[in-house]
């Protein structure tokens, strides 16, 4: 880093050198990019969120290009916690990346399961619980459009694993009041919250006249989503400024990083930019650093949810 | 380091040379001693629209012949059909202009490593990719047939220096506008048999390559395919270009066009699960 701004953060107890993360779902679990840049610089790899069993995800076409974004409907393809255990997080710990794990069910009781394998996994610095993946066949499943049901999930994870690794519960942007279901999962035990997952969407093509993805329904993410992302994020620190934050939705370059950090992220999760663009995070990761200094901060902390101080 | 993307970089590659052909644009791009890491069946993913594009997303192309030169060094060609708009703000850039790429990604075309009697087959600018692996072929000593199938005589790609390196062409177009009415499948077990076919290569639209595939396992010959799957990435990691494959041992799974192929063995395919719910497998 060509600056002196100390860029650390923290999350829960869990601490990294610098703020940029991957983001779930939009890093594969590492070794594609790894062609593109040392894992180990960046602050962490957020995996694909795994399920307790392989998944084939869902029907193609899985994606739909939009104005400054773009929809996917994969429906969580993944390999299963264990061969991801096996194989993957083995891999990531031998690169010198730091991992936060991510992980997705069907019942709150799957997700307990899934935070008791991880239990006995060394070398994880966090868990994050999706319970807002909008690509599953039933509306019902998306456990955070549902304080009651969000809770529960966060609940099951906490009786395992709470107090050992830091619990980040990842919600979506699509409910009435943000600030209630964040208030719920952390009273049910989260650490930190990440915010946003994607933004239900649709396309219809007029060629078929018909919804283009094979799932219909996709999520949307990239530029387009950014002022979703920082909006949530700021009523979010505002509601609960002692919650730590992991912010992601459209960041493309170090402005739109500071920008969430502005409203209140600790960390900064990269997602659709790198499909554009493999080394993203990188140069995310320095334009950061040089804004930061250009406005007179000399660490990161000073900067997070500066955008609240009157 | 992982092996996946192993020979791939990003850089900015200079646009050479634009020229129009027939419906298409040839694009000539400098890319440096990159071009020994270049194989046939691989592909480049191309940044459109400049820096406040609304397009996101990269655009990828086979490439379609590489060359080594002391004018301009490492250059290799693309075959763009400008259709969408991001097609169409490449296919208007100008020489000198650097794009933002990366490649080479993907797999190549598999080379016999004796002389063998190969059918390249080619739908529309899906040809493209065949003339840089007929060259190869034929350096291996191998007899390349190859035929080209449209659906008008216009969106035949067919250049004069790619024909010199097959042994014979033949062109199909549904409405009979140019070379013989029909589909390059119409007369395809006949020409595996007459001609003692040990290996097609087909590059094209989905329906044609699930077509071939089952003319070629009919007949007990090899069909290596490159497929056309919508890719978000191009590198692995958005899970959007996958294809139904099944593994020798019948476990069907949902592979990446993009870094599992495109260019894959078409019995492997699952074709009539492309596009169903993966579910109900």
């Amino acid at each position: 880093m060509s600056t002196s701004v100390d860029l650390s953060t923290t999350l829960g107890d869990a601490w990294f050198p610098t703020p940029i993360f991957t983001a779930s779902g939009c890093a594969s679990n590492g070794k594609e990019l790894a062609q593109f840049f040392p894992l180990k610089d960046i602050g962490a790899v957020v995996t694909k969120s795994v399920m307790t069993k392989p998944r084939h995800g869902r029907a193609t076409p899985r994606m739909a290009e939009t104005p400054s974004g773009m929809l996917n409907s994969i429906g969580l393809q993944g390999p299963g916690i264990d061969a991801f255990l096996a194989n993957d997080l083995p891999w990531l710990i031998s690169q010198g990346s730091r991992v936060i794990v991510s992980i997705a069910g069907e019942t709150s009781d799957e997700y307990g399961v899934l935070a008791r394998k991880l239990r006995a996994a060394s070398g994880i610095s966090a868990i994050e619980v999706n319970i807002s993946c909008p690509n599953v066949e039933n509306r019902g499943l998306v456990f955070a459009a549902d304080s009651d049901a969000s809770c529960r999930v966060i609940d099951s994870v906490r009786k395992v694993i709470g107090g050992e690794i830091p619990i980040i519960a990842k919600l979506t942007p699509d409910v009435t009041d943000i600030a209630k279901i964040a208030q719920g999962v952390v009273d049910s035990g989260a650490d930190a919250l990440a915010l946003i997952n994607t933004v239900l969407g649709m396309v219809i093509n007029l060629d078929t006249m018909k919804p283009h993805l094979g799932g219909k329904t996709g999520g949307l993410s990239g530029p387009a989503i950014r002022p979703i992302a920082v909006r949530t994020i700021y009523q979010v620190h505002n509601a609960l400024p002692s919650i730590p934050i992991l912010g992601m939705g459209g960041v493309a370059s170090g402005r739109d990083a500071l920008e969430l950090i502005l409203a209140g992220a600790s960390g900064v999760s990269v997602g659709t930019a790198s499909f554009g663009n493999p080394t993203a995070i990188m140069s995310i990761q320095k334009e950061l650093a040089l804004l930061l200094q250009a406005r007179g901060f000399t660490s990161l902390q000073q900067a997070i949810g500066y955008a609240h101080r009157g | 380091m992982s092996t996946i993307n192993k020979s791939a970089a990003q850089f900015l590659a200079p646009i050479i040379a634009n020229k129009r052909i027939g419906s298409y644009h040839q694009i000539i791009l400098g890319v440096g001693d990159l071009v020994k890491n270049c194989r046939p069946g691989n592909f480049i993913a191309i940044s459109v629209g400049g820096d406040s594009s609304r397009m996101i997303l990269r655009r990828a192309f086979a490439i379609s012949r590489t060359s080594d030169s002391a004018q301009y060094g490492g250059t290799i060609e693309l075959i763009v059909a400008p259709h969408g708009a991001g097609s169409r703000w490449l296919a208007s850039q100008s020489e000198g202009t650097e794009l933002d790429v990366v490649t080479p990604l993907g797999t190549a075309f598999g080379i016999p490593t004796e002389p063998v009697n190969a059918l390249l087959i080619g739908g529309g600018y899906g040809s493209a990719p065949l003339f840089g692996l007929a060259e190869v072929l034929k350096n291996r000593g191998c007899r390349t047939d190859m035929l080209l199938g449209a659906s008008v005589g216009e969106k035949i790609y067919a250049p004069m220096e790619g024909k010199r390196s097959v042994n014979s062409l033949q062109i199909f177009t549904e409405d009979g506008s140019m070379g013989e009415k029909g589909r390059v499948t119409s007369r395809l077990e006949a020409i595996i048999s007459e001609r003692a076919i040990d290996i097609i290569y087909s590059c094209g639209p989905m329906p044609m390559l699930r077509a071939i595939t089952e003319i070629a396992q009919a007949n007990d010959v090899i069909h290596q395919c490159a497929v056309e799957e919508a890719m978000a990435c191009g590198v692995g990691i958005c899970m959007t270009c996958v294809l139904p494959v099944k593994d020798e041992t019948g476990i069907i799974s949902m592979k990446r066009s993009c870094i599992d192929g495109p260019v894959i063995d078409g019995s492997s395919v699952c074709w009539d699960l492309v596009g169903k719910n993966p579910a109900e497998f």
